[in-house]
């Protein structure tokens, strides 16, 4: 700011007789720029320490320990070359926990995201009592993936579970919902919906408030029907918040464990073995750091590809104002 | 304007809160059913055909749970792990925040652009580097290994920034005539002023740390230091007999999320469409 005043060509055009005053004032004008410079990185200095400490340094680790093999102690114990990754995209466990975290994207997200919608639209044009449902919608954002799972676990229980036993009711035969192969992703994604539905309902609200009222009316006085309205005006100016949507959701579906820990643990036949669970497993539970890098690797790989493929493909397609 | 909007139709009325009201009895379902087992005597939890409703309000439980269980050990663990946490963020999120509105510096620019990149690291990628870091050190089962890797985040830095850019200049301008250095400026103007958005920080990160599963589930070890998610989890698998002491559990957890979420709501959505919205 000031250090700008006193830049070293004004110095240069001075008389002699001037010099040795401009001298100290160009002096000082260093030394501020210094002192400003020097501060900054004062004041990045905590988080970029954490940063370099538990992101870039682990980063630059996790791509070293991927051409590694490694003792159960973390130690680096025989250098490895391409074979973890050649081992890793030759075994069939490797495609097939990468299609079920693909299936269990496809089984949350979209529906997560409808849901919302849905919710959203229908508190926001509810008159009385909107209150009421807008903090029932918005309750699951205090729920957590420890107390969820929990619940559900008892939920899903095949013989003394509550949703057997209504099922039984209407004369449904109990499922085995964490125990058989084929129901055991349906069952986590239906959990998973439930446990995050909060968080696209409160944005999607907080967008459809925020919608110009006029266009909305004008648009219903020239006749248009709710659900047109709804199509061919709202939904294009939610685009926005939508996609934004869609991008964080399908990256946390990528990221999801805690309750394939809890629920399944992979099982049934690895069924429910999601990437971030094969990480887990590999590193954790076989102690092979090397290949769990590996697999790590292929995560950050993929979430790089998932963002740069939203961002060309469906960025064109959004509607901004 | 709103009465517009409304669907004016009687039948359509009904049928726009009915489908409210089916959705929400969805999502509140197993929150219900949650409140019902905790004031069940054991002997009423466990019958079958399963109860709906609780004979009485039974405080027994509920009571069994505290007494038997380190619940509040729990609870204290998680509670100390994210108020740290919320601290640490916010206060180095506002430094960076305010170093990147207010200093001129060369390479500020390329530092944010460095910032905003760390958004794209998903923490899985870095969970068994920063794992070998942690016991490399012998922070394994203590507060600082819970702790510290999360003192700063990029998301924070963000939002505070984008709420520093649109505080009045003036307010920099005249401090600076009045000879106040950049410490005082950020102590006794800036970080008074960044009540709302430090606000929907703090609520934000508190939540997160709060709910954290799979880093304490690899640094902790003993129950001394287990937190919440951890322990609740645990319990499941010990006690897998009575199950509304575990739901007891289960609901003790949820209280400080529940009253942080009707205390917080607000800040929180702000915080979040903040985020959303990015510039």
């Amino acid at each position: 700011m000031n250090s700008q005043t006193y830049s070293d060509k004004s110095g240069q055009v001075l008389s002699p007789a001037s010099a040795v005053s401009a001298r100290t004032s160009i002096h000082s004008g260093r030394l501020k720029r210094l002192r400003e410079q020097l501060l900054g990185y004062v004041f990045l200095a905590p988080s970029l320490v954490v940063f370099i400490l538990f992101l870039f340094y682990p980063m630059v680790r996790s791509v070293y320990l991927s051409f590694q093999l490694t003792d159960p102690r973390g130690r680096v114990a025989a250098y490895a070359g391409l074979d973890n990754y050649t081992q890793m995209f030759q075994s069939s466990d490797f495609w097939s926990s990468l299609w079920i975290t693909v299936e269990f994207t496809l089984l949350t997200v979209p529906v997560g995201l409808i849901l919302g919608l849905l919710c959203a639209s229908l508190v926001h044009s509810a008159g009385r009592g909107s209150k009421i449902f807008r903090f029932i919608f918005s309750l699951p954002l205090a729920l957590s993936v420890g107390t969820a799972s929990i619940l559900w676990m008892i939920l899903y229980h095949p013989s003394l579970g509550m949703l057997n036993y209504l099922l039984g009711q209407i004369g449904i035969g109990p499922i085995q919902w964490l125990t058989d192969p084929g129901a055991a992703l349906g069952s986590v994604s239906l959990m998973t919906v439930w446990m995050n539905s909060g968080f696209p309902f409160v944005l999607l609200l907080a967008a459809i408030q925020g919608l110009d009222n006029d266009v909305m009316d004008s648009s219903r006085i020239d006749g248009a029907s709710m659900w047109r309205t709804f199509f061919s005006i709202k939904l294009p100016l939610l685009s926005p918040t939508l996609f934004f949507l869609a991008v964080v959701s399908i990256m946390n579906a990528f990221q999801s464990f805690g309750q394939i820990n809890i629920l399944t643990r992979g099982g049934p036949a690895g069924s429910t073995d999601v990437l971030v669970y094969s990480i887990y497993r590999e590193a954790f539970i076989n102690y092979q750091f090397g290949t769990g890098s590996a697999l790590a690797i292929v995560l950050f790989v993929l979430m790089l590809l998932l963002t740069a493929i939203q961002f060309l493909v469906l960025g064109k397609k959004v509607h901004y104002q | 304007m709103r009465a517009i909007s409304h669907p004016r139709h009687p039948f359509r009325l009904s049928s726009h809160y009915g489908l409210l009201i089916l959705l929400s009895l969805l999502v509140l379902g197993p929150l219900l059913y949650l409140l019902a087992q905790i004031f069940m005597t054991p002997d009423e939890a466990s019958q079958y055909p399963p109860k709906l409703l609780p004979s009485s309000f039974y405080m027994g439980e509920l009571k069994n749970a505290i007494d038997t269980v380190p619940i509040f050990g729990f609870i204290i663990n998680s509670f100390v792990l994210a108020t740290a946490i919320m601290v640490l963020q916010v206060l180095t999120a506002a430094l960076a925040a305010y170093a990147f509105v207010y200093i001129r510096f060369s390479g500020s620019r390329f530092w944010f652009a460095l910032f905003i990149s760390t958004m794209m690291i998903p923490w899985e990628v870095t969970i068994i580097p920063n794992y070998l870091t942690i016991k490399g050190w012998g922070w394994l089962d203590s507060f600082q290994g819970l702790i510290v890797p999360f003192a700063a985040s990029a998301f924070g830095v963000f939002l505070l920034r984008q709420f520093y850019m649109q505080l009045p200049r003036e307010l920099f301008e005249a401090a600076r005539v009045d000879g106040c250095g950049h410490f005082r400026h950020f102590v006794s103007i800036v970080l008074p002023l960044s009540g709302p958005a430090g606000a929907s920080l703090a609520v934000y990160v508190f939540l997160n740390g709060w709910n954290q599963y799979l880093w304490p589930l690899l640094v902790t070890s003993s129950d001394a230091m287990r937190t919440v998610q951890i322990g609740i989890a645990m319990l499941q698998f010990e006690e897998l007999t009575s199950w509304n002491l575990v739901l007891c559990g289960v609901a003790l957890v949820l209280v400080p999320s529940f009253v942080l979420l009707a205390l917080g709501l607000k800040p929180l959505v702000r915080g979040i469409t903040a985020g959303a919205v990015k510039g």
